[in-house]
């Protein structure tokens, strides 16, 4: 297969613009012929379906949750990244374009990137014109902060809680659809399949959470908003109902996957404080700008933490990386966490943490200072842990957090299936390996409000739709596969909760493919994750029937295609044989620890073909082609 | 630390419902409360037992998803924190705990203590936002906002639509809800030109899904987990007021929709 990423020729910064003109349209009294489904109503998908209803398409939109409110970009707490150069600090779009490349540490396409930093300024207008109450300074206009991997002030944020802001101002303008009729909303739905007819993606079945009724939808066309896959490590910092289902089930119908192996690990995450624990929580990157992170000397210290004399200290990142210190990138900060606890040296309870202390800002700048900056985080971080970080240091540990990789798409937003368009961090396309700060929110956005509406025109534009029936047989097959695959979770009958094999899978992908990986581990995993999916479909235990709200059964679904997807993560993390970004492999460090990229024989985007369960997937390339940047090596030294 | 619970089980909308008890044992007091209710579902799961239904999802306080009356408050004993982010070690070792769905008309129960909550939903179809198409904005700082009225907007939107106001309110009323929304925009020079508007429509869509009125209990100013303020009811009273005997036109909501799943 010939990976065509369908750039468009011509230099870099007007790519974007003359591709926009060369492009097919659909006439304004054509659009309410189509019909297009949306999956997912996070930021991608409810700007995408609000956008797309606005344009006069009629839009099916699906969500598990019970509002489409809920979705996880409604978590995001930093910002959103725009090169409007308000601060008149030296930036461009070139310079936000340069800054993602390198981040993402020359992985990634620089077309598709720079058309993201062209769009990210509309952004910000699109989302204050709808009364998102960004900060402001006392003159009345917007205010800006620095995020980590960047040396000027392009942030927009709402004090803690950007992401629901944003969600609030892309739902409402969904809400508004909805109302106008445009958009259909089907909430507590659950995407269980694609369905292809004559090769072209024109439909889905769904599942209904409450009622278990199983449903097919013909469309045009099928977007696909269904974000990350962070939650194959069980702990992270993603919502419990995040998952891999839609687009695993997508790439199990012939879309490809892409750089599975790029999973960013958080440094500032509250550690795991017992067995028992389903979740970790993110404690904002803007903590590290006043908190100092050390552990102890000497391995196995049981003191507390103020009984530590300043010489038995070791603040490890102002130690190994005097020039960013505690503000290293989040790679290099969450990796140094690990190697100091694998050392011995961790704190808390289990041993994996360390800590992030106040105390000297404090004495420097006062605590009603330090109040005033974080006091929402410290009184969430007492609320989990029941400790008072103004008197004692908090302790972090990383944690999976994001996940760069996501099916293949080209610059049309379009997988390998035709039709298929994928948005959001459920796509690959703009982080490369790594994603910088306050970038999560800005794709998700613009992708859905400024680049899909246009291209989806297109693809809708040159081709002929026949008319599609749910009847036909692509659909009847589409929909047997699925109630097998329900009946077939029910019948196993077994006596291990649904968790406990999510909880297993985490601890082997965490253990083998997380912070770092190496060869012999990566071989291990694979073959643990084998055996405990054999066990899966031995002694999984899924309780009810389908025609009724059964939460069991739709974890186990959702479980089982983690277990699948498991390995295909592990191969892609094998087959890339270099550090770079977020994917750190043992074997490839320099002297010091650093990684070590191979820009000669890995810069390449991994696509991944479906090949049979528990068969090796197939290993297809799209070079990368760098004309507008040099590639560096990132040092924070 | 071990617990007596008694629980809301009800296996549909239309089964008749009761009160079980279950023991939590060997809970830990860092365990939040509904890893709680995941280990005794844990247990449940293990002796065979169909485990109890909750709704919840980001479980760090901001999706709104998760619900519960505990002991008969709404998201529990803390003040200003949601279910999820309630820790074990604000009970005592042996205390019985009551654990029901919220409770409201609006609020058709799908299964113990999962309820729908889509009524919600239809206010804000019904106005809660600013009619603005995709790519006609103007500059973003085009239009200063004092920072007083960002900071207050802000306030107002920081409702996480959980709910918790309904179920606190001894009138199952939304209005702490829908005035978070108006009052949202109504600080913004963005929402002026809806503004009454949205006031009329979002409380006629209150009114059509069968939530009750207000009448000043403020049961849901101390219920809310973001601890949003009742003053904004009295900012949506001022709007209603005035949009009534100036500009608003009554009844131009259509009924509601049939109900598909």
């Amino acid at each position: 297969m010939k990976l065509d990423a369908k750039t468009p020729d011509g230099p870099l910064e007007k790519k974007w613009d003359q591709h926009r003109f060369d492009m097919k349209l659909v006439n304004p009294a054509n659009r309410r012929k189509y019909r297009i489904i949306v999956v997912g109503s996070g930021l991608a998908g409810a700007s995408a379906a609000a956008t797309l209803g606005g344009l006069g398409y009629n839009v099916d939109c699906f969500c598990f949750q019970d509002s489409p409110r809920r979705a996880h970009s409604v978590a995001a707490q930093g910002g959103i990244n725009a090169a409007k150069n308000y601060q008149n600090d030296g930036d461009s779009v070139f310079r936000l374009f340069y800054d993602t490349v390198k981040g993402g540490d020359f992985r990634a396409r620089e077309a598709n990137v720079h058309r993201l930093a062209e769009v990210s300024t509309q952004i910000i207008d699109q989302c204050v014109a709808q009364g998102v109450p960004f900060a402001r300074e006392y003159g009345g206009l917007l205010d800006n902060r620095s995020f980590g991997g960047a040396q000027v002030s392009r942030t927009f944020y709402a004090r803690g809680q950007t992401g629901q802001q944003l969600l609030l101002g892309a739902y409402g303008a969904l809400s508004r659809e909805i109302e106008r009729g445009t958009v259909k909303m089907h909430t507590r739905v659950e995407m269980l399949d694609i369905v292809k007819v004559d090769d072209q993606a024109r439909g889905i079945i769904t599942r209904h959470l409450v009622s278990g009724r199983i449903a097919r939808w013909g469309a045009d066309a099928v977007v696909l908003a269904t974000g990350g896959y962070g939650n194959i490590f069980y702990l992270s910092t993603n919502a419990a109902g995040c998952n891999v289902t839609a687009t695993y089930r997508a790439y199990k119908k012939g879309a490809l996957f892409a750089n599975p192996c790029y999973t960013q690990i958080h440094p500032t995450c509250i550690p795991v404080a017992g067995e028992h624990q389903s979740k970790l929580t993110l404690m904002s990157e803007s903590l590290r700008n006043d908190g100092r992170i050390w552990v102890p000397k000497q391995q196995g210290d049981q003191r507390k933490p103020r009984e530590i004399p300043e010489a038995e200290r070791d603040y490890y990142l102002e130690r190994k990386y005097p020039a960013f210190g505690n503000l290293s990138p989040r790679d290099i900060a969450s990796r140094a966490a690990k190697e100091v606890c694998d050392e011995g040296r961790g704190v808390g309870p289990m041993g994996r943490g360390v800590y992030l202390d106040f105390a000297d800002s404090i004495e420097r700048l006062g605590r009603a200072t330090i109040e005033q900056r974080y006091g929402n985080l410290f009184d969430m971080y007492e609320k989990i842990t029941g400790e008072n970080p103004y008197e004692l240091p908090m302790r972090i540990y990383p944690a999976s957090h994001y996940t760069m990789g996501g099916l293949w798409v080209d610059y049309h937003l379009m997988s390998t299936i035709e039709g298929l368009h994928v948005i959001g961090e459920a796509n690959f396309s703009d982080h490369g390996a790594n994603r910088l700060g306050a970038s999560a929110l800005m794709q998700g956005l613009a992708d859905g409000y400024f680049i899909l509406p246009h291209t989806i025109a297109h693809y809708l534009a040159s081709h002929k739709f026949e008319p599609v029936s749910t009847d036909d047989p692509a659909f009847e097959d589409a929909e047997r596969e699925v109630r097998a695959g329900i009946q077939r979770l029910l019948d196993v009958n077994g006596t291990r909760s649904v968790d406990s094999f999510h909880k297993e899978l985490g601890h082997i992908m965490w253990e083998y493919c997380g912070m770092t990986r190496n060869e012999a581990g990566l071989k291990k995993a694979i073959g643990l994750i084998r055996e405990l999916r054999a066990e899966f479909w031995r002694d999984v235990c899924v309780t009810g029937e389908n025609e009724e709200f059964n939460v069991a059964l739709e974890k186990a679904g959702r479980v089982a295609d983690f277990l699948e997807f498991g390995e295909v993560l592990c191969y892609d993390a094998l087959q890339r044989a270099e550090s770079c970004g977020a994917h750190f492999r043992e074997e490839f460090q320099t002297s010091d620890g650093e990684a070590k990229r191979d820009d000669e024989n890995y810069t390449y985007v991994a696509a991944w073909e479906f090949g049979g369960i528990g068969e090796e997937p197939t290993l297809h390339k799209e070079p990368l082609e760098f004309e507008n940047v040099e590639l560096a090596t990132r040092s924070y030294k | 630390m071990n617990f007596k619970l008694r629980v809301w089980r009800q296996k549909n909308g239309t089964a008749k419902g009761a009160m079980v008890e279950y023991d939590a044992r060997d809970i830990s007091s860092d365990m939040s409360f509904l890893e709680m209710l995941d280990t005794v579902n844990e247990n449940l799961i293990h002796e065979g037992q169909e485990p109890i239904a909750f709704d919840h999802d980001c479980r760090e306080g901001i999706c709104g998803m998760c619900s519960l009356m505990i002991n008969g408050v709404a998201h529990g004993p803390e003040r200003t924190t949601t279910t999820c982010q309630l820790h074990m070690r604000k009970f005592k070792d042996g205390d019985k705990i009551t654990v029901e769905p919220w409770r409201a008309n609006a609020f058709p129960i799908i299964r113990d203590l999962v309820v729908d909550r889509r009524a919600l939903d239809r206010i804000m179809q019904a106005g809660g936002y600013v009619s603005v198409k995709t790519g006609s904005a103007p500059d973003a700082n085009s239009i200063p906002v004092a920072k007083e009225d960002a900071d207050a907007a802000f306030e107002a939107a920081e409702c996480i639509g959980c709910g918790a106001c309904v179920a606190a309110c001894p009138n199952a009323s939304a209005t702490l809800f829908v005035a978070a929304k108006t009052a949202q925009y109504a600080h913004l020079p963005q929402g002026q030109p809806e503004r009454s508007k949205r006031a009329i429509n979002m409380v006629e869509a209150m009114d059509r899904d069968g939530f009750g009125s207000c009448t000043n209990h403020y049961e849901c100013e101390a219920a809310c987990p973001k601890g949003i303020s009742v003053r904004f009811i009295a900012e949506l009273n001022r709007d209603f007021l005035k949009a009534a005997m100036t500009t608003a036109k009554f009844g131009t909501l259509p009924p509601l929709p049939d109900f598909e799943e």
